[in-house]
């Protein structure tokens, strides 16, 4: 097992590298240059002044030479400056990324447990009113983008019901309790996870409806087994099985939804802070940013892995 | 022989001749697909209501009542009435009109993404299908890589580096969202190639390409027909997505996207409701009309569905 991790750890590095080199290239695209941000326009440098500037930079190096130089700084978890104030783009980062690991992993665990629960639900009630009625509210919430379910509930939940804050992290009076948290959180965290409820319905349903003529739970039926041990001690976690893996599948979805999500509820977090960085076309902090995003990913379709393998004791890997 | 047979069958019975076979009406592929998309009752209403959509949006100069950037500052933000079926903006500009407009735009990205991202992951996929070996091996990790980066942070990336205009756009979205498509395509030309008239064809000489373009691609249009269904309302999405952040179409014209940033603004979305509703369901509408649609083709074109 500890040999399995290790190796996938492994593979993850190229990818990563990958990942990195796409980022710089990208960056390569956009017009202008450092040299160019810090320079006032109406400072008339002269191009010999400019040019100064830019070796100082060490701009005038070709684009690999830079990429190995940028690569090196980020090994020592160097992410370069903010070109806005100045400040270390992997300080800004951490104490942004708080805020959405918890928005996330909220959404995450109310979506995979609410979703399983529906979905084993309407997987036993095949075409009853209840599966008809909550498969419709599936697709609604597939096509429905979460900035524009996040508006509705801001407008439904906060603005007209007045039931939770219209945004924001924390109370801005007072200190705040840990009510007052959970209050600022709910909403946000339900909303980002209702596309997540509505996809992992949709997929345990379907492997409930796989199981459900399984011979093991004819077998455990004819036992005399109570008809709840038969669910959820026989069907579920098989059913669930499949599952396991859409989660990790679904973390790219999260993490830009969290991005759409905390643009509309004002959430503090790292997807405000990328649209910051994005506004001001502030280069380190979107490099910085897309990095720590693809780290995550990966980190979660390792863990994804891992979990499959937990489980189900069938996988083995060697 | 014949008299043999004929002389087994049971007395009364006389032997079938080539005559009195009836010729039976053979279904094509493409007829059955048809005639099974059109029992799909959810499909059918979803498509009547996407070319209620559509029409609108073709028929804008004629539906709608205002031009859509006229600005009238005697009339601003007002609610839904008899001259402003959907209200005003804070300039005084018609929300009818320009949604019908912002329609047009919506629905022209989304097509003209959504078939460019077809282009795209039909090339990768045919290659890597029909080749294999390495080419395969290295179009498919590319695939990857691409698949799982979330493509709208590069989006974002790239929209904000960029300059922003409808062109950029759709080769932001439709370079970045083909991965799917090519997965699908690669598994159909896997299997496609091992099958007697590809055989036939490469026996007979014909060039790749041809074998690719005319033999193989028509016979697995069909199972392409949903996937390219779905990546039109996924394009819709992103667009709206970018433009809603204030990154995808640039300002002057309307899009459903950029008309719902508008809901930014907490003062908007408090008090000119109007103002963001008609775009957001106007999205949500579209886009579920067009994943049903997507959903009818699939069951309707998968041999292995009986309905």
């Amino acid at each position: 097992m500890l040999k399995y991790i290790l190796r996938r750890l492994l593979i993850s590095i190229p990818v990563l590298i990958g990942v990195t080199i796409i980022i710089f290239t990208l960056t390569e695209l956009a017009p202008g240059d450092v040299a160019d941000y810090y320079v006032d326009p109406e400072a008339e440098m002269t191009p010999e002044a400019m040019e100064q500037l830019r070796q100082r930079f060490g701009l005038d190096q070709p684009a690999p030479v830079r990429y190995l130089k940028w690569a090196s700084r980020l090994v020592q978890g160097d992410m370069g400056y903010r070109y806005v104030d100045g400040r270390p783009v992997a300080e800004v980062i951490v104490l942004r990324l708080g805020a959405t690991v918890r928005l996330i992993s909220t959404a995450l665990i109310f979506g995979t447990v609410v979703g399983v629960i529906l979905g084993v639900f309407t997987g036993l009630h095949q075409y009853s009113f209840w599966d008809f009625g909550l498969t419709g509210f599936s697709f609604l919430f597939i096509s429905m983008p979460a900035f524009i379910a996040g508006i509705f509930g801001l407008y439904i939940f906060s603005i007209k019901l007045n039931l939770f804050p219209v945004g924001g992290m924390r109370p801005v009076t007072r200190a705040p309790t840990f009510w007052d948290s959970v209050h600022h959180l709910i909403l946000p965290a339900l909303i980002l996870s209702l596309a997540y409820i509505a996809r992992f319905m949709r997929y345990t349903r379907f492997s409930m409806l796989e199981v459900i003529h399984a011979n093991y739970v004819q077998s455990a039926r004819a036992k005399g087994l109570r008809e709840r041990t038969v669910i959820w001690r026989h069907m579920v976690p098989n059913a669930i099985l499949p599952v396991v893996t859409v989660i990790g599948l679904s973390m790219p979805n999260l993490v830009v939804g969290a991005v759409f999500i905390e643009t509309v509820f004002s959430w503090p977090g790292t997807g405000t802070l990328y649209l910051d960085a994005v506004r001001a076309r502030d280069v380190p902090l979107l490099m910085g940013l897309n990095l720590v995003m693809a780290i995550v990913i990966l980190l979660a379709n390792l863990l994804t892995d891992l979990a499959y393998s937990w489980v189900d004791p069938r996988i083995r890997y060697d | 022989m014949t008299e043999k047979m004929d002389a087994d069958l049971p007395a009364g019975q006389e032997a079938l001749s080539i005559a009195d076979i009836t010729p039976v009406e053979v279904d094509s592929p493409g007829r059955r697909a048809l005639r099974r998309f059109l029992r799909h009752r959810l499909a059918i209403g979803a498509l009547i209501v996407l070319l209620v959509i559509i029409s609108l949006a073709v028929f804008a100069p004629t539906f709608a009542r205002y031009p859509y950037e006229e600005m009238n500052l005697r009339d601003t933000k007002s609610p839904p009435s008899a001259e402003h079926w959907f209200g005003t903006d804070r300039i005084g500009r018609d929300i009818w009109s320009r949604t019908l407009y912002g329609a047009r735009v919506s629905l022209a990205v989304g097509l003209a993404t959504g078939l460019l991202a077809t282009a795209i992951g039909t090339t990768i996929g045919a290659l890597s299908g029909y080749y294999r070996g390495w080419v395969d091996m290295l179009l498919m990790r590319f695939t990857d890589i691409v698949m799982t980066f979330p493509s709208i942070i590069i989006m974002l990336t790239l929209a904000a580096l960029l300059e922003r205009s409808l062109l950029n756009l759709v080769l932001i979205i439709g370079g970045l969202s083909w991965p799917p498509m090519a997965r699908l395509v690669r598994g159909q030309f896997l299997s496609a190639r091992e099958q007697d008239f590809v055989l036939a064809a490469q026996c007979l000489g014909v060039p790749n390409r041809r074998i690719i373009t005319l033999h193989i691609l028509p016979n697995i249009l069909a199972p392409m027909l949903a996937q390219i269904t779905f990546s039109v309302g996924e394009a819709i999405l992103i667009e709206s997505g970018l433009s809603f952040l204030g990154l995808g179409v640039p300002l002057p014209t309307p899009s459903w996207g950029n008309m719902l940033e508008a809901a930014r603004n907490l003062e908007v979305l408090q008090g000119l409701p109007w103002m963001w509703i008609p775009p957001a369901i106007a999205t949500v509408v579209t886009v579920l009309c067009v994943n049903f649609i997507g959903d009818g083709l699939r069951d309707a074109t998968d041999p292995r569905l009986v309905m």
